[in-house]
């Protein structure tokens, strides 16, 4: 996964990753060692390079000073909503999730927003969302510059395309194919009649992830820093 | 001003007060947290500014909080607050949800005294379908509709957290959390538990100062060592994972949540 997010990155200038997003913040980093991309890990006291508090974050990017985010969510349809509520019917909730944070405004304002989620099955990726804390599209006139351009999973790749409202498969990681993952999603995207395998981290890459990232992480991720420098995140490597 | 006490320092929070309170890691008055519910403080309407974890499960856990406003809440990485959402699914809260931006900028219309501000965003999500106080407008100064959200000021009775230290002038260090100080802009009262008071005065030195919240600001304040554990103090402790994920996992049972708290807190009421 943290070889498809950091390919999503390309030209950005600026990243910012939230709390508890260890994969993205990965792959932020590499992105900063490689290409020179200004990372702000939220939360992390080195690496949050903001001095205005917890609000700097929403007025740089309503500025539009952040190229790209990160967004998870307890289901994602294939109009690329974001559910971070919970399941029922909103109001009535039956299930709660952790809430909605900054989705319901960022989704609007940062123009690559990055939506990922390891774990791919039906019930993560369903037709619909029970709830949207942040549409995937809106009505013309309603003020959007940013929004949702695609979503990785454990299991692949997906280019969300804003006119249409729906998904593409761009790649398949190693072990998966367009078969496999059709079976696990909910909803209904295109498919290209040749789909490639998503590329793995290059070899200095993967040696950035092992080293370097890998201590700057384990402050703020310890686990998943542990993971890193013993080689054994293949999950997050691929 | 300087109160002899936490206990002293949160005696006044009165049943039905709008309390703010800060997110994890802006600086979070807990000592002051087992003050309140040792007190048997109830009836309490919490604004998470704009999330809150630990602080607010405690409090709901412990019958303190009869309303919750908040963007997000988040215990330890598993997420979640295992007492809010057994609260709210009883009934026994009730829940507003709401953005982290819309938090920030409905205290900043009472910073400024204005009755509202606009936010942008929001329009297509379910947290605005379910908030009958916003509104949605179109933009009076563009061409075409524009529809733009309007958020009423937030203007809490009290504004909690804590701090590093404080002079003896009644200034707080607050560094770079910067919402604390536009929490304690927009509430009517300032309630800061500190680790230390220190001599001197934190505007003499500009460096000092730009991290400074004027004594203007503040109400009370009580000396607390440790007063955000297990919780961090910017760079004096760090966030004590292990001591929250277990707190996680006690809370996800009213049994757990007591005993929990029993050992926390011997002399709060809510203990067996």
């Amino acid at each position: 996964m943290i070889a498809a997010i950091l390919a999503r990155l390309e030209g950005c200038r600026t990243v910012a990753v939230g709390a508890s997003s260890p994969l993205p913040a990965a792959a932020a980093m590499i992105a900063q060692a490689r290409y020179g991309t200004r990372a702000l890990l939220l939360g992390d006291r080195r690496r949050d390079r903001f001095g205005d508090g917890g609000r700097e974050l929403f007025d740089a990017a309503a500025q539009g000073r952040i190229d790209a985010f990160f967004l998870s969510g307890g289901q994602i349809d294939g109009q690329a909503n974001v559910n971070l509520l919970g399941l029922g019917t909103y109001p009535s909730l039956h299930r709660r999730f952790p809430g909605s944070f900054g989705s319901a405004f960022l989704a609007f304002v940062v123009p690559r927003l990055i939506l990922f989620r390891e774990e791919h099955t039906l019930r993560t990726t369903p037709a619909r969302v029970d709830a949207i804390s942040a549409p995937g599209t809106s009505a013309a006139g309603v003020y959007r510059p940013g929004g949702p351009v695609a979503l990785v999973t454990g299991r692949a790749v997906l280019a969300f395309h804003r006119e249409r409202a729906r998904f593409r498969l761009s790649s398949t990681h190693p072990g998966e194919t367009a078969a496999s993952v059709r079976a696990a999603t909910g909803f209904d995207y295109d498919e290209p009649p040749a789909v490639p395998e998503t590329p793995l981290l290059t070899d200095d890459e993967r040696e950035l992830l092992r080293g370097e990232v890998a201590r700057d992480l384990a402050a703020t991720y310890p686990g998943f820093a542990r993971e890193l420098a013993d080689g054994v995140a293949s999950r997050g490597a691929g | 001003m300087l109160q002899p006490s936490v206990e002293r320092l949160v005696a006044g929070i009165a049943p039905g007060s709008l309390v703010a309170v800060p997110r994890d890691y802006a600086g979070v008055a807990m000592t002051a947290t087992h003050a309140l519910v040792a007190a048997g403080a109830h009836g309490l309407r919490l604004l998470a500014v704009p999330t809150s974890g630990l602080q607010t499960d405690v409090l709901v856990g412990a019958g303190c909080v009869d309303e919750l406003e908040a963007a997000g809440i988040t215990v330890g990485e598993a997420g979640g607050g295992p007492r809010v959402f057994d609260a709210v699914a009883r009934g026994a809260l009730r829940l507003r949800d709401t953005t982290c931006p819309a938090v920030h900028a409905a205290l900043q219309a009472t910073e400024k005294g204005i009755p509202f501000i606009p936010l942008r965003g929001l329009l297509g999500s379910d947290v605005l379908r379910g908030r009958d106080d916003w509104q949605v407008v179109p933009n009076p100064f563009a061409d075409d509709e524009d529809p733009i959200v309007l958020l009423p000021a937030l203007r809490p009775d009290v504004a909690l957290f804590h701090a590093p230290r404080a002079d003896r002038e009644g200034n707080v260090w607050i560094g770079r959390q910067r919402e604390l100080a536009t929490m304690a802009h927009a509430a009517g009262r300032t309630l800061v538990t500190v680790e230390e008071v220190v001599e001197g005065d934190l505007f003499a030195d500009e460096a000092t100062a730009a991290g400074a919240l004027s004594s203007l600001y503040v109400t009370d304040i009580a000396v607390a060592p440790g007063g955000a554990r297990p919780l961090g103090c910017q760079d004096l402790y760090a966030p004590d994972h292990e001591a929250i994920a277990r707190y996680a996992r006690a809370a996800r049972t009213a049994e757990g949540f007591a005993a929990w708290l029993a050992e926390a807190a011997p002399l709060s009421p809510a203990a067996p």
